[in-house]
């Protein structure tokens, strides 16, 4: 019988089954960042152990830093120190850091793609839930504690019970308005936040074909928020067109046998899955978030669920403290609610495409007066091309500042957080009580309807404004 | 890493769904380089009013004297979100060494595990027979015989653990223990697939 892409790349790295266990796992490529490896590095050495492979690291700051002013020392004494904890972690024990400052500096699931480090066929692991990005790219990548950061550490390797898959298949054209965001928005809303769990998804069909690499990275990038340990997209001409001539790229005869190698990742006609769900691409509107998680989605022209359609009364329960979070009513619609900040950024939606798609909408207008903006590009390249395509006019034009690479206000633990109380239209991933700030409510949308909601003030419609 | 191998003990009922890791342990309290000290921000925004220590919040269980214990009992979908193994130090730095829910999120499992804090997955029904018993019952979890029993009621239930884990939690070492020993099949295996 066949086999699907992923278990095609899982036999290729199983090192070891321990019986009545998990597998080990061997790991092409190690990501790591300021605040999940610090602990990660202590346990090493307090094991007296060495770090195995150490060339097949690669660290950022990304979480931790300011998106203001990073020429000057980090404000905040902790934030500083952890930052300074990797920048000493790196240079004892031999791994190559793209810190602030750096030309290749960004967040973590932003670099790995655009410098060409991640490529079909991998196993990449990253002390961070969203790693499941990288699997745009036909590879296993996956989030992992720092226990496990360790584990990587110490030997190259991890422990990991083998998942069930998923394939998760989207026919059909995309409506106008609608782009990849809200493709996962929808998927996470249909089988719900935890919906996932236990296994990894492969997203399949023609509209998930249609997509460009920085598109695919999106939906990949929120397989979590449904409990997957991670999502992944077969590689294709798409993909390959992508990864060329970037710099860790393969090259000459490397890449001509790299290549033939990733043509074979694919899922063979008579494999078969755990779960199979079909999905039309045009049942899906520009979608929206209520809720304080991102299952709790509707298109942005519905309305909110009634208490009576809860029958389990946990469920209900849960239902009404959400609401009493975000101060909405059941049933209600959010067109037209009033917002106050827009967030564009994080490892969902920072890459040049998504500044792109921004600036198609705000082009010669201007910002609404009453919304305070964080817009945050994923890396200094994703900057320095903002700045190449003249799309800094046109947000400058508009009243918006673009800031400098970073996390920011995606989780409320650098300098840009959202009050208690207000409204963020947020392109991230998760809109968990607090998440953007203590009190903070988030609404999570595509970067279109960000952009609407920043020219409106409010939570509009894109399809009216364009 | 401690061992743990049966345990009884009053418990804490945590009747929230999907309770994702900003809420076990919010983003602002990790930027420490150590793993201790956690537990004093342990679900910290749904504990005290305005992030302030001297207004607890009186509905939230932790603030409810009369629930207290070394197991935390939550509903499905428990540790959703955010990779944070700074969830699993808090709720060990609380003092829980259990948690019982219906449904895990995975990465929370692992972390928890990988830190001797045993995730007990229940059935719904059984969930709800512990939601309903009282405060002063106790729960006792047993990891040799894969058991968690509701002492009052006498209502039991086996949990599923591998085998491998389960050695682990029981003598207290721990995945990196394995792989260092482990290094020269590793390096085995590396150099076949450079070679093919």
């Amino acid at each position: 019988m066949g086999k699907t892409l992923f278990e095609k790349i899982w036999d290729q790295h199983v090192v070891k089954q321990i019986e009545g266990g998990p597998s080990v796992v061997y790991i092409d490529k190690h990501f790591i960042h300021e605040v999940t490896s610090p602990q990660a590095f202590s346990g090493i050495e307090k094991r007296g152990a060495k770090l195995f492979r150490p060339k097949q690291i690669v660290a950022t700051a990304d979480h931790n830093v300011p998106t203001l002013h990073q020429e000057l020392p980090i404000k905040d004494a902790l934030s500083k120190f952890q930052v300074d904890t990797l920048i000493d972690n790196c240079q004892k024990h031999g791994v190559e850091l793209y810190g602030l400052g750096h030309q290749y500096q960004g967040i973590v699931h932003v670099i790995g793609p655009e410098l060409g480090i991640t490529q079909p066929g991998m196993t990449i692991v990253c002390g961070d839930s969203h790693t499941s990005t990288h699997g745009a790219f036909g590879s296993i990548a996956f989030g992992i504690g720092t226990s496990e950061v360790e584990m990587v550490f110490a030997s190259q390797c991890i422990m990991q019970t083998k998942p069930k898959v998923m394939r998760i298949n989207i026919d059909g054209a995309l409506k106008n308005g609608v782009v990849s965001k809200d493709i996962i928005l929808y998927i996470i809303a249909q089988i719900s936040a935890s919906g996932a769990t236990g296994y990894f998804v492969e997203y399949a069909g023609s509209a998930i074909r249609a997509l460009s690499m920085e598109a695919r990275m999106t939906i990949c990038n929120m397989s979590i928020e449904m409990g997957a340990r991670g999502g992944m997209i077969a590689p294709d001409q798409t993909t390959f067109d992508y990864i060329k001539g970037r710099l860790f790229a393969p090259t000459g005869a490397d890449w001509d046998a790299k290549l033939s190698a990733w043509k074979q990742l694919y899922t063979d006609a008579d494999a078969t899955f755990d779960i199979e769900i079909h999905i039309k691409a045009e049942d899906i509107d520009p979608m929206i978030t209520y809720g304080t998680n991102p299952g709790m989605g509707l298109s942005v022209r519905g309305t909110l669920p009634t208490t009576e359609s809860f029958k389990d009364a946990t469920e209900k329960q849960n239902y009404e403290k959400a609401l009493q979070y975000m101060g909405l009513k059941a049933g209600q619609s959010l067109l037209g609610m009033p917002v106050q900040h827009v967030f564009i950024g994080s490892c969902t939606n920072s890459r040049i495409e998504d500044f792109r798609l921004v600036a198609s909408i705000i082009k010669g207008k201007q910002k609404d007066p009453n919304i305070k903006t964080l817009v945050v590009p994923g890396s200094q390249e994703v900057a320095k091309q903002i700045k190449a395509e003249g799309l800094d006019k046109i947000f400058a034009d508009a009243g918006v500042e673009i800031r400098q690479a970073g996390c920011s206000a995606c989780l409320g633990m650098n300098e840009d957080k959202i009050p208690a109380g207000e409204y963020c239209v947020s392109t991230s991933n998760r809109n968990f009580e607090g998440r953007q700030g203590a009190g903070a409510r988030t609404l999570l949308a595509s970067p279109l309807t960000a952009a609407a909601a920043l020219l409106t003030g409010k939570i509009t419609d894109i399809r009216e404004l364009i | 890493m401690q061992s743990l191998q049966k345990l009884t003990s009053r418990f804490v009922p945590l009747r929230i769904e999907n309770v994702d890791t900003d809420q076990i342990i919010p983003a602002r309290f990790l930027k420490a380089t150590t793993k201790t000290g956690f537990g004093k921000n342990l679900f910290r925004d749904w504990r005290y009013e305005n992030d302030d220590e001297t207004k607890p919040k009186a509905d939230f269980v932790l603030n409810q004297s009369q629930y207290s214990g070394e197991i935390l009992v939550a509903a499905k979908n428990f540790g959703c979100g955010s990779s944070r193994e700074h969830a699993a130090w808090s709720i060990q730095d609380y003092g829980f060494k259990v948690v019982v829910s219906s449904f895990f999120a995975d990465i929370f499992k692992n972390n928890a595990l990988n830190n001797g804090v045993l995730p007990v997955t229940v059935s719904d029904v059984f969930l709800q027979e512990i939601f309903a018993v009282g405060a002063d019952d106790t729960l006792t979890v047993d990891l040799e015989a894969q058991t968690i029993t509701i002492n009052t009621t006498g209502s039991s239930e086996k949990f599923e653990i591998n085998s491998y884990k389960k050695t682990c939690l029981l003598n207290g070492y721990d995945d990196i223990d394995y792989l260092l020993n482990m290094k020269a099949e590793i390096e085995a295996f590396e150099k076949k697939r450079n070679e093919s």
